[in-house]
């Protein structure tokens, strides 16, 4: 599984988003997942994301403690890199 | 997002359980004819199943045999990956493998029950869970579960098979709700009486409460699961297409 760094997860998950209907100038890293609008499944699909290409997976009870887009980031930067 | 064919459709192909004959035999060869590369899957009959793919090939289309048992939890294994190297991902897939083991519901041994639930239901869950991952991501999928009547209306001394086909409705219009966003529609079908070797020499007696006054064909079926798969039933979503003769109006 190729390595990334926090940045390049940051950009991929923010293209995820954009992808689900969030507004790109509103993603930031302290926005939750209620002002962007992303429901459930998104996040199903963005888990499913990361788990194919960092090789990270994010179960439901992982997901339930990530409340903004800096907390998946780092969530998934500290297992990729690991 | 997946390339379009020339339909507007992504490219990917469809699953067939239980393909080898009858009824999912049917709907294999209509899916080929509406141009979709198909895997026709088997538990046993490996002849029949060569054979199907055979016949889809000799008109022009693409099909793979997959052996597999669905009850296997791990069944979605040895379908997908297949399929998906040689013709993308699963963009139909059809649930129709199924079995019986009647018997009145005072009698019926844990095992006939279990069996029956884990070949109708907890199989089209597995690999509805599997399929969702490709869909989803093409923003394109149909999965089409074939149910029964009898998970609709009583049928007495089926009390296994009924729940399992009332719960693969049930299922299908749950899963329809959670998914419609991503264009990816669930369906069920539900046969009454249909022409296959299991429905073989029934009387005259169980033929004349079909209004229809017949058994159905396998293709009259596999004719909705090609509506229920087509672009045009894009916004049919979560309902129970019951095909009977009318034996259930």
């Amino acid at each position: 599984m190729p390595t990334a760094n926090k940045d390049q997860i940051e950009e991929r998950m923010t293209e995820a988003l954009v992808s689900f209907g969030a507004e790109r100038d509103q993603v930031k890293r302290e926005a939750d997942w209620e002002s962007l609008d992303v429901d459930s499944l998104d996040l199903v699909e963005l888990a499913q994301i990361v788990e194919e290409e960092y090789g990270v997976k994010m179960r439901e009870e992982d997901m339930k403690q990530l409340k903004t887009v800096g907390d998946a980031v780092d969530f998934v930067a500290e297992r990729a890199d690991s | 997002m997946g390339d379009l064919d020339s339909d507007g459709r992504p490219d990917g192909c469809a699953l067939v359980t239980g393909a080898s004959r009858g009824i999912g035999a049917a709907i294999a060869r209509g899916l080929a004819e509406d141009g979709w590369a198909v895997g026709v899957n088997y538990r046993s009959d490996s002849d029949g199943a060569e054979e199907v793919v055979r016949k889809l090939e000799e008109g022009g289309g693409h099909a793979l045999a997959l052996q597999a048992d669905v009850s296997d939890p791990n069944a979605a294994d040895a379908l997908f990956p297949p399929l998906e190297e040689r013709f993308g991902p699963v963009l139909v897939l059809v649930n129709n493998a199924g079995m019986r083991a009647d018997g009145l519901a005072p009698q019926m041994e844990d095992e006939a029950w279990e069996k029956v639930l884990e070949t109708n239901l907890s199989a089209p869950f597995r690999l509805t869970r599997r399929a969702l991952k490709g869909m989803m991501k093409a923003r394109f999928g149909r999965i089409v579960n074939i149910a029964s009547i009898v998970g609709q209306k009583a049928n007495p001394g089926q009390a296994n098979y009924a729940a399992s086909k009332a719960g693969l409705i049930a299922f299908s219009s749950t899963v329809a709700a959670e998914v419609a966003r991503r264009s990816v529609t669930v369906n069920a079908v539900a046969p009454g009486l249909v022409e296959t070797e299991l429905t073989e020499g029934i009387g005259d007696e169980i033929l004349r409460a079909v209004p229809a006054r017949r058994t159905g064909t396998p293709e009259e079926v596999a004719a909705c699961v090609r509506f229920l798969a087509s672009e045009e039933a894009s916004y049919v979503n979560g309902t129970t297409l019951t095909v009977d003769g009318g034996l259930t109006a």
